[in-house]
């Protein structure tokens, strides 16, 4: 398998706060890649990193072969690099297929507006908004407002998106059903590197799991080795959910 | 774009507020409107500014006066017809406000207003202490330069058809941009600017482009405007009140739409009239003017239109 993402070595200090330091990873063509850590490790702060909100302190990034250390955020997004949001941001006045148009003529495939337009409606169906088209953004629920955020990312047909807890504040069913997108969409070919708080959906998600914690790499590897890590265990302070979920994950 | 019936709507009007002062030969009618078309044009570019980019240019009448200048200074110092001469006053204004734009367009919100408020403050004291534009009595043109056209009365009557001209392609402009990619990536940017980014919308070159191209007919208005006052001088050209009026008829009419800002801009131009021959009132236009905008934003911050499309949803289809 080929690398379509290599951070190697990003730090990132915000004043007296080292929020990310020395970070490596690497995310191949085609995988699912889980990012977990307890709150404030420095996890969306890494996607800032790689999509270039943030340019990093000191290290690289590197994406499908080409050097995008610094890159303004919509220049890497050109280049087929998507994000949903973990607070969630809509276009507020816009209606869902508007928003998804926008992701559609600003992305890698960079579209007129009339083929944009039907990316948009087709990847917005996909994820379960195709009776909302023409809704403005704001009015949607919290769960409707993480599936824009999906569609969105995906109306850029990416070759990798970033997806920061899109299963954070959704129900059961909810969940059940985004996890479902989620496996689709790997099956579509786009690799994707995930932050994930609900263990039990990452766990049984991710081919491998990078664990984060005060900003630097405790652990890395397939589900099973992950969970079954003492230092793992001991960050995460008693939590047991983690190991339920290694468990029941296959 | 000509198979849709928005821009025959707007060749209509533009033809009616042409040719019905024209054949009725009412030169008062002529000069109301004229004011009108003015105001349209100020609005409509403000509104790619604001309405859709979201970002409030406060001293938007600086490129009506800096076109001013310009034109007036080509038509006596190098007996530039014209025409010519506001078109190349249109040129070099949206260039200079593409270099400006680069730069204060780093600034969000009220900073960015702060700084184009500095902007056009710079740039009348500038003109002040320029000489070769006649300094703080400004540039007089002599009866020669209406010659071309026949006499005072003939340029009078041209540059009234020809603002009209620009007043229509004003809301073709803002017709085409809010159906195109660019207006799409201009409204994510009001919207959210930091998630259009992520989106992939290059902000930057947006935000200086559209700050450019809301100059342009502007500068243009300026230049066909004080050739016909005959005179120009700074006080006049880089006058903030009418900036702020500019702000306000936007508003009153719905930032972000088409037709909003046209209709503020006559609803505004009546309600001046009003206020002007109305003894106790006269003096308190700004204040009005002020007290209107300060309604709007709190109570209907969509203006009229937005109103309506709340009121009717069904209007926000075909009354953009
Ligand atoms: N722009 C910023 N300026 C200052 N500090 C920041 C900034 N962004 C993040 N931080 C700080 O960096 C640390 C890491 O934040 P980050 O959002 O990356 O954590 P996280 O792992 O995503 O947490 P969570 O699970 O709660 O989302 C936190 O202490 C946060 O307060
Ligand atoms: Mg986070």
């Amino acid at each position: 398998m080929s690398e379509l993402l290599v951070v190697n070595d990003i730090s990132k200090r915000f004043g007296g706060l080292q929020a990310v330091s020395h970070l490596s990873l690497t995310v191949n063509e085609g995988e699912i890649l889980g990012l977990i850590g307890p709150n404030g490790a420095g996890k969306s702060t890494v996607f800032n990193l790689i999509n270039g909100v943030y340019a990093p302190d000191t290290g690289s990034v590197e994406f499908a072969g080409q050097d995008i250390t610094g890159m303004p955020p919509h220049r890497v997004a050109r280049l087929g690099l998507a994000r949903a949001h973990q607070i969630v941001q809509p276009l507020g006045a816009l209606s869902v297929l508007e928003n998804c148009t926008v992701g559609a003529c600003f992305g890698r495939e960079n579209l007129p507006l009339a083929e944009a337009r039907e990316t948009a409606r087709e990847m917005a169906t996909k994820v379960g908004l195709g009776d909302r088209l023409d809704l403005i953004a704001s009015s949607l629920t919290t769960a409707g407002k993480k599936r824009l955020e999906l569609a969105r990312a995906l109306s850029a047909r990416p070759k990798l998106l970033l997806l920061d807890e899109v299963l954070a504040g959704l129900n059961p069913t909810e969940t059940e059903q985004m996890i479902a997108t989620v496996r689709q969409i790997r099956a579509s070919g786009i690799a994707i590197l995930m932050i994930e708080h609900i263990m039990r959906a990452v766990m049984s998600l991710s081919d491998r799991i990078v664990v984060l914690n005060l900003g630097a790499k405790l652990a890395e590897g397939t589900p099973q080795e992950v969970a079954e890590n003492p230092e793992v265990i001991t960050a995460y302070l008693g939590d047991s959910t983690i190991m339920q979920a290694a468990e029941a994950s296959p | 774009m000509w198979r849709r019936p928005f821009p025959w709507l707007i060749v209509v009007a533009a033809l009616l507020f042409a040719l019905v002062p024209y054949f009725t030969n009412d030169v008062g009618m002529r000069e109301s409107l004229l004011l009108a078309a003015i105001y349209i044009i100020l609005a409509s570019n403000l509104n790619l500014m604001i309405g859709y980019a979201g970002y409030v240019n406060f001293g938007n009448i600086v490129f009506f006066g800096l076109g001013g200048y310009i034109c007036l200074y080509l038509v006596t110092a190098w007996h530039v017809h014209v025409i010519v001469a506001a078109l190349i006053g249109g040129v070099a204004v949206s260039a200079v406000a593409l270099l400006f734009g680069t730069g204060i367009l780093r600034l969000r919100g009220a900073f960015f207003a702060l700084a184009t408020i500095g902007v056009n403050q710079a740039v009348q004291q500038l003109v002040v202490n320029f000489e070769p534009w006649g300094g703080a009595t400004g540039i007089y043109l002599s009866l020669d330069s209406y010659k071309p056209f026949g006499g005072p009365m003939q340029a009078l009557w041209w540059m009234y058809l020809l603002i009209v001209l620009l007043t229509a392609a004003s809301m073709l402009l803002s017709y085409v941009i809010k159906n195109s990619k660019f207006g799409l990536g201009l409204i994510a940017i009001g919207q959210n600017e930091d998630a259009a980014a992520v989106l992939g919308v290059p902000t930057a070159r947006y935000k200086a482009l559209v700050y450019s191209a809301s100059a342009f007919l502007p500068a243009m208005a300026g230049g066909l405007y004080f050739f016909k006052s005959g005179i120009i001088e700074p006080g006049a050209a880089f006058n903030l009140e009418q900036s702020i009026e500019a702000i306000v008829m936007l508003m009153l009419g719905g930032a972000g739409t088409i037709l909003g800002p046209a209709l503020g801009a006559v609803l505004y131009e009546e309600m001046r009239g009003i206020l002007l021959t109305t003894q106790y009132l006269s003096h308190f236009q700004l204040v009005i003017a002020g007290v209107l905008l300060l309604i709007i934003v709190q109570f209907v911050p969509g203006g009229l239109l937005g109103w309506l499309h709340r009121l009717w949803p069904r209007t926000r289809g075909w009354l953009q």
